[in-house]
């Protein structure tokens, strides 16, 4: 079938220059708006859509489709993949107005008879088209600590064991790939850029309610004010977005029930 | 590289608690308003003949009992509370720039301080039995 596609080009912009696309569907964005911090990332890309018209088989998934362009029609279309089979979590986009893997996301998914449109990911710096720069959002992933951190005031003389029903406990947010998906979904994000997001949650909730990690309290303290999770308004999504199913306001519902019993 | 800190050399972490406690008070102070919303509505619009008896009679004569004065004092304090929490929020995520942010802060402060000021002053110096109106206006137990 023949199929249209738009795609938002972003020429490349050297990394302190790097803006935030979005401008076409929220004015708060501009260009005039002051940046929180001084960082310059509410600013906006310049771009503009392009079209392409292809043909592609229903069964075909985003990333055939972007993959084709760049090899039959356009070599200077940029985007990121790597596994090509929703693991690897590098090629979440917009796609028709939604964060999804081009991976997981077939053409006969989106509805026919209408033009495809894909964006890069909202909120973060676009390094030239699809391409987003993940350093902010791999910042706030560093700031929860994302290790196990055990007891080491004993040597232990044996392995730290689990028992089925304690991974239980957090066994849904093992399955985050870091994709971004949530994280650029979230309104809270597009208004400040600060906001830690729902992926650096999901990956606390990971090693709070682990039963062998004795650090819950330090995360505590990187998800506590302002730009943790009580900034969350219960959007919902992020839970929409992650590819991973991850019910990530629930995830970030609990931190706070937990966060409200550690501090009584 | 990300360096991996050393868990014996850990940090003492302070918690900051003021939005964590401003998450609670919006909680407790929405359950408060439902009982207290809900009891208003029920007692002013629902008993005798609905709105129709609601006039300056019937407003007198609930005030002179310290039971809805208190109630109404918590009304007012609990409205107030929540809604002035919640635009405190919006202020945060959508006011920019630090100055604007602290002067819409400002500015809704003495507004909610004013009406703080106001309502409990008519709740508690109310004169259900003022001098010379027409007594078929007035509560019944002004003589
Ligand atoms: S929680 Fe889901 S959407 Fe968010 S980064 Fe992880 S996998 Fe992606
Ligand atoms: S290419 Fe790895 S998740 Fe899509």
């Amino acid at each position: 079938m023949e199929i249209t596609v738009k795609v938002r080009r972003v020429p490349e912009q050297e990394g302190a220059s790097r803006s935030v696309v979005g401008a076409e569907s929220s004015g708060e964005m501009a260009g005039a708006a002051q940046p929180r911090t001084g960082k310059a990332r509410t600013s906006t890309a310049p771009g503009y859509w392009q079209t392409y018209h292809m043909e592609a088989k229903p069964t075909d998934r985003i990333l055939d489709v972007l993959m084709a362009l760049k090899s039959e029609q356009d070599g200077t279309l940029t985007f990121r993949r790597s596994c090509g089979h929703g693991i690897c979590g590098s090629d979440a986009i917009r796609i028709n107005g939604k964060n999804r893997l081009a991976c997981k996301t077939l053409v006969k998914d989106l509805g026919p008879g209408r033009a495809i449109t894909l964006e890069p990911l909202k909120g973060l710096p676009v390094v030239k088209d699809l391409v987003v720069d993940m350093e902010p959002f791999l910042a706030a992933y560093r700031s929860v600590l994302p290790y196990l951190i055990a007891d080491t005031s004993t040597t232990p003389t044996t392995e730290r064991l689990q028992s089925p029903q304690e991974h239980a406990r957090f066994e849904k947010t093992t399955k985050c790939i870091l994709c971004a998906a949530c994280t650029t979904s979230c309104p809270v994000l597009w208004t400040n850029p600060d906001y830690t997001g729902p992926m650096a949650m999901v990956n606390a909730h990971r090693f709070v309610f682990d039963s062998r990690d004795v650090a819950a309290e330090e995360r505590f303290a990187a998800l506590s004010d302002g730009e943790g999770v009580w900034r969350c308004r219960t959007t919902f999504n992020c839970t929409e977005a992650c590819p991973r199913d991850i019910p990530i306001t629930e995830v970030i519902g609990e931190l706070k029930r937990a966060m409200i019993a550690q501090a009584l | 590289m990300i360096p991996r800190r050393d868990p014996a050399k850990r940090a003492v972490v302070v918690p900051q608690r003021a939005e964590l406690t401003s998450w609670v008070i919006m909680r407790v102070t929405g359950a408060l308003l439902i009982v207290l919303v809900g009891g208003h509505l029920a007692i002013n619009l629902m008993t005798g003949h609905g709105v129709h008896s609601v006039d300056f009679a019937f407003v007198s004569g609930k005030w002179a009992s310290p039971f809805w004065q208190v109630w109404d004092l918590l009304l007012l304090l609990a409205g107030l509370g929540h809604g002035a929490n919640g635009m405190r929020t919006v202020i945060n995520d959508y006011v920019r720039g630090d100055r604007a942010r602290l002067t819409w802060k400002l500015v809704m402060g003495v507004v909610v301080a004013i009406l703080v000021a106001l309502g409990s002053l008519v709740i508690f110096t109310h004169d259900p039995c003022p001098h010379g109106a027409p007594a078929d206006l007035l509560p019944s137990f002004c003589g």
